[in-house]
């Protein structure tokens, strides 16, 4: 195998900023990887290699001009197929956008352009981001690259999948109740969900607003910090992004946990967690004890409500977001419509799949005159008490150390069929999304199946720089595999 | 067509309120940088991915619109509130890019607020608002190019995303005399507020109406009808006075009125849709957009940005200018004209002839500024009664045309006026002497009779004797006959 597609990002971006290494060596050997592998994994909707080459042979241009390169020079990365590159189709894996091309860049993809990274293709998706294990993609599943009969999970499956296969270093995704870390979790990558905030959404395709945020996803800690560097920072165009934002993390290890408070809160251990994964994750906890963290058992009591009250606000949220694709400006367009509502319902009948109808129906309805204060506005209450819990924990522990999902990867068609066991498997990343702090997943372990374990840690808000901090020490310790 | 009937007016009173849309007069748009200038512009040439609703594009608040809405609340004297949510009005149409309108509901940046009407009697009343708040405009469909009608309909989202603010007054207009009176005085605040051009014509104020009939006498509400497409103040009068009608021989036939909405077709009011077709707008808070603080800092910034509004200056045009409140009335129902008026007085020519100034504007049909400078000669030319009021006027279109200085343009023309009594005196004797009839007709108690001696001396005087002097000299004259 080309030891290319082995190299971290900032191993690429460092090679080819000194001139040992061309952009165009690094875009063309990720490229023959993906023709070799994507075939049975299948990450890509979309793989952009003219455009690909292209720009990794103008980065080759102007380092040999002797202009200074950005800090993700050469670098290739995957972009989830629900953010805009401009004059490249963006479907979200639905019908209803097939053949949209976005008009814009991303504020964020106008940032990796900056920086010199090379974005070598779109990856596959839960339809609208609404899935856990990408079996909603309207076009195709994405395989675990662990186990090609596990999903890679989801929704950020395709992301995932990518770089755990090798066919990019990087890749993004976007996290509106764990679609970054349960991915991440399933394929032994690490997955950040920055603080709500930190990374502009102006560009993503919404899904649920006020819980939605693009974010990292790498074969290390080192890899996220790089990328979350390149896209983080206060965007004046979205009016939801924090002029807190930091700009840049630097990733790396601490030398000592002493001093450190880690919280292990009791609901995210409670029965029915697989006991492969209990164990993994409390091997992770005690390598921070020996190395002088202090560990508590708290309590985040509301922790029960996380997943009744996001299946509230995410659909309410979608159903408004998801109601411009009417079939009038852009995407799918049903023919034979005889007047307009029978415009609107062909087009949103043929072009949504089952899991997105359903969630527009579950806010429309939360939404509705009459029942508004008894979903929309009770979940708000609710929302509050989660976010206050966390608030009230951060008082006695700096982090909080979880599993980041219940189970790890599981079959195709093992829930596909049972919505709230799906939405389940969300348990544990959902209440950061309501809480809106920052929270990733770093591989703790593998199971006896040889499928990989996620840990889940969770700062406070803005305290992105120290949770990669903490990640890096675990990561060090753990000396996680990576797939050939 | 409905019959009118005398009992009709007799038994039944009518109970409005109004919901008044005005544009805002900024700049850009709403909530992204297009131009808010899209009247009359090619079609879809003000528009970018957040106005179009393209996906992944957010909105930002453009904080000049928030800061002309807090001004016209606050020159409505209406109640900042501390916080203000914006929210979203779903519903689907095709000039509505994201199916859903940014408005907001539940806590509007205003509550309360007062217009004051100058009723056509003299008398005044206070109409009192319910609210105010922000909102986003849509789009425009187009189904038809020029006179040829087509088989689909366009869209042009110029003005989609257009900065609105909806002036929702309370049920507290009892006529249409009243509704004609608070839409005149809500344009001239605003207008002078410098909030809004409110030009009808392009759609920078609409209105709609709720209207309900009530036995006269009673205090309950009926059941009310809202009426849609009033686009100018006459169409709401006339729709008021359709729908007036209409109600009424409901009612009095003893039939029930039926919630709906209706739509002015510029002859009658026809039904659009029932209460049981209305939508669910499924409001929700925007989580796109954060609450806007309203500090006390903030409000008071605003509020002394206010300039002079029209109830005040025609109070100070009576107290310190001396007009009757009639001229007052007439000079500040006109914005521009008032600020002209004001500004001729600031030069020291013209400081104190406000009355001159008041009375020149007035007389000149249709009139047209000339510059300060000019208008301040010609005023103090007056004043000196080198030439007279009506003169002025009759000089106005040249001054206006030439740009000339009025002194100079008097001496070219010859247009003083002679206040020489000597010479005066000449042309009173020439007069007399030539009409022994007028000065037996005075003698004889007939004083009207000076007017043939007056028109006299001014002829051969060619117009330039002051006519006051001459009719002066004119009865001396005669007393010494």
């Amino acid at each position: 195998m080309n030891h290319l597609t082995s190299l971290s990002a900032a191993q690429i971006a460092k090679n080819v900023s000194d001139g040992s290494l061309k952009a165009e060596e690094v875009a063309t050997a990720h490229l023959s990887r993906i023709k070799s592998e994507d075939s049975k994994v299948k990450a890509f909707i979309a793989v952009l290699e003219e455009h690909a080459l292209k720009v990794a042979r103008q980065i080759d241009s102007k380092r040999a001009q002797g202009k200074k390169l950005g800090k993700l020079a050469g670098v290739p990365i995957a972009i989830k197929d629900n953010i805009l590159v401009k004059g490249v189709e963006t479907t979200c894996a639905s019908k209803i956008l097939k053949g949209f091309m976005a008009p814009y860049d991303a504020s964020i993809i106008a940032k990796l352009k900056e920086e010199d990274a090379v974005i070598i293709g779109k990856t596959n998706l839960d339809e609208f981001a609404m899935g856990s294990s990408n079996e909603n993609s309207a076009f195709f599943k994405t395989k675990n690259p662990w186990n090609l009969d596990a999903v890679p999970g989801g929704s950020s499956g395709g992301s995932a999948a990518a770089v755990a296969a090798k066919m990019a270093p990087l890749s993004l995704g976007s996290d509106t109740g764990g679609s970054i870390r349960q991915p991440a979790a399933f394929c032994g990558l690490v997955g950040l969900k920055p603080t709500y905030g930190q990374v502009s959404r102006y560009g993503l395709i919404a899904f649920a607003s006020s819980l939605d945020q693009i974010g990292p996803m790498a074969r290390s800690v080192e890899d996220a910090a790089l990328l979350l560097s390149s896209i983080a920072g206060h965007d004046l165009k979205d009016s939801t992004s924090s002029p807190q934002a930091a700009t840049h993390f630097s990733g790396a290890p601490l030398e000592s946990a002493r001093g450190l408070r880690i919280g292990m809160p009791r609901e995210y251990f409670a029965e029915g967690l697989d006991p492969e994964i209990r164990k993994s994750v409390w091997n992770a906890v005690n390598f921070l004890k020996t190395i002088g963290a202090e560990v508590k058992d708290v309590s985040l009591p509301h922790t029960a409500y996380a997943v009744a009250t996001y299946y509230i606000i995410a659909p309410s949220e979608a159903a408004s977001n998801l109601a411009r694709f009417d079939g009038v400006r852009y995407g799918h367009h049903a023919q034979d419509a005889r007047s307009l509502s029978e415009l609107y319902e062909k087009t949103r009948g043929e072009g949504f799949g089952p899991e997105v109808k359903r969630r527009i129906m579950l806010g429309t309805y939360a939404l509705s005159s009459g029942y508004y204060d008894a979903y929309y506005n009770q979940a708000q209450k609710a929302r509050t008490l989660i976010a206050q819990d966390f608030e009230n924990v951060f008082k006695e522990v700096d982090f909080l150390a979880t599993p980041t999902t219940p189970t790890a990867a599981f079959k195709f068609g093992e829930k596909s069929s049972d919505p709230v066991a799906m939405y389940l498997s969300d348990i544990f990343t959902i209440p950061s999304n309501l809480a809106g702090n920052a929270s990733l997943s770093v591989p703790c372990g593998l199971t006896k199946d040889h499928l990989p374990i996620g840990l889940q840690l969770i700062a406070p808000a803005f305290q992105d720089e120290k949770l990669l901090a903490l990640a890096a020490t675990v990561e060090k310790a753990v000396n996680f595999p990576q797939l050939n | 067509m409905i019959e009118w009937k005398e009992t009709m007016t007799e038994s039944f009173e009518m109970v409005v309120g109004l919901e008044v849309h005005v544009q805002l007069a900024t700049k850009t748009k709403l909530f992204c940088a297009c131009s808010n200038d899209g009247f009359g512009a090619p079609p879809n040439s003000r528009v970018c991915p957040v106005c179009t609703g393209q996906p992944g594009a957010l909105p930002v608040l453009n904080k000049k619109a928030v800061e002309l809405a807090f001004k016209a609340a606050l020159a409505l004297n209406g109640k900042l509130a501390h916080k203000s949510i914006f929210a979203r009005k779903n519903y689907f149409y095709p000039d509505l890019p994201k199916a859903y309108q940014i408005s907001q509901y539940d806590e509007p940046f205003c509550l309360g607020g007062e217009v004051p009407l100058r009723l056509k009697d003299g008398k005044t009343k206070i109409v009192e608002l319910a609210r105010i708040h922000m909102e986003e405009d849509a789009g425009k469909l187009l189904h038809a190019i020029g006179s040829q009608a087509l088989n689909y309909s366009l869209v042009d989202f110029n003005r989609g995303g257009v900065p609105l603010i909806e002036i929702v007054s309370k049920p507290e207009i009892f006529s249409s005399d009243e509704a004609y009176a608070y839409l005149n005085s809500l344009k001239e605040i605003l207008q002078y507020a410098g909030v809004s051009n409110c030009d009808m014509e392009k759609g920078e104020m609409r209105c709609d109406a709720n209207i309900s009939l009530r036995p006269k006498g009673s205090k309950k509400l009926g059941t009310r009808a809202e009426i849609k497409n009033l686009n100018s103040f006459k169409n709401v009068k006339d729709a008021l006075e359709y729908e007036f009608l209409r109600q009424a021989d409901v009612l009095s036939s003893g039939g029930k009125i039926i919630q709906e909405t209706r739509l002015w077709n510029g002859k009658e009011t026809v039904s659009m849709r029932s209460k049981e077709e209305a939508h669910d707008y499924r409001y929700f808070p925007d989580p796109d957009l954060v609450p806007i603080d309203i500090t006390p800092e903030w409000s008071e910034k605003i509020k002394s940005e206010i300039p002079e509004l029209p109830q005040a200056r025609r109070e100070r045009f009576v107290s310190d200018y001396h007009l009757s409140p009639y001229e007052a009335e007439v000079l500040v129902s006109d914005r521009v004209i008032s600020d002209y008026f004001i500004q001729v007085l600031k030069s020291s020519e013209a400081q104190n002839d406000a009355e001159v100034l008041a009375k020149l504007i007035m007389n000149i049909p249709d009139f047209t500024p000339i510059a300060p400078e000019q208008m301040a000669s010609l005023v103090a030319l007056c004043r000196q009664k080198t030439i007279t009021i009506n003169q002025a006027k009759e000089l106005y279109p040249e001054i206006l045309e030439s740009k000339k200085d009025p002194k100079i343009l008097v001496e070219e023309k010859g247009l003083a006026q002679v206040l020489d009594e000597k010479i005066l005196r000449n042309w009173v004797q020439e007069a007399l002497a030539s009409n022994p009839k007028a000065i037996l007709d005075i003698k004889g108690g007939k004083k009207q009779a000076a007017g043939a001696l007056v028109g006299a001396v001014m002829k051969l005087s060619k117009g330039k004797a002051n006519p006051a002097l001459v009719n002066k000299l004119i009865f001396e004259g005669i007393d010494k006959a």
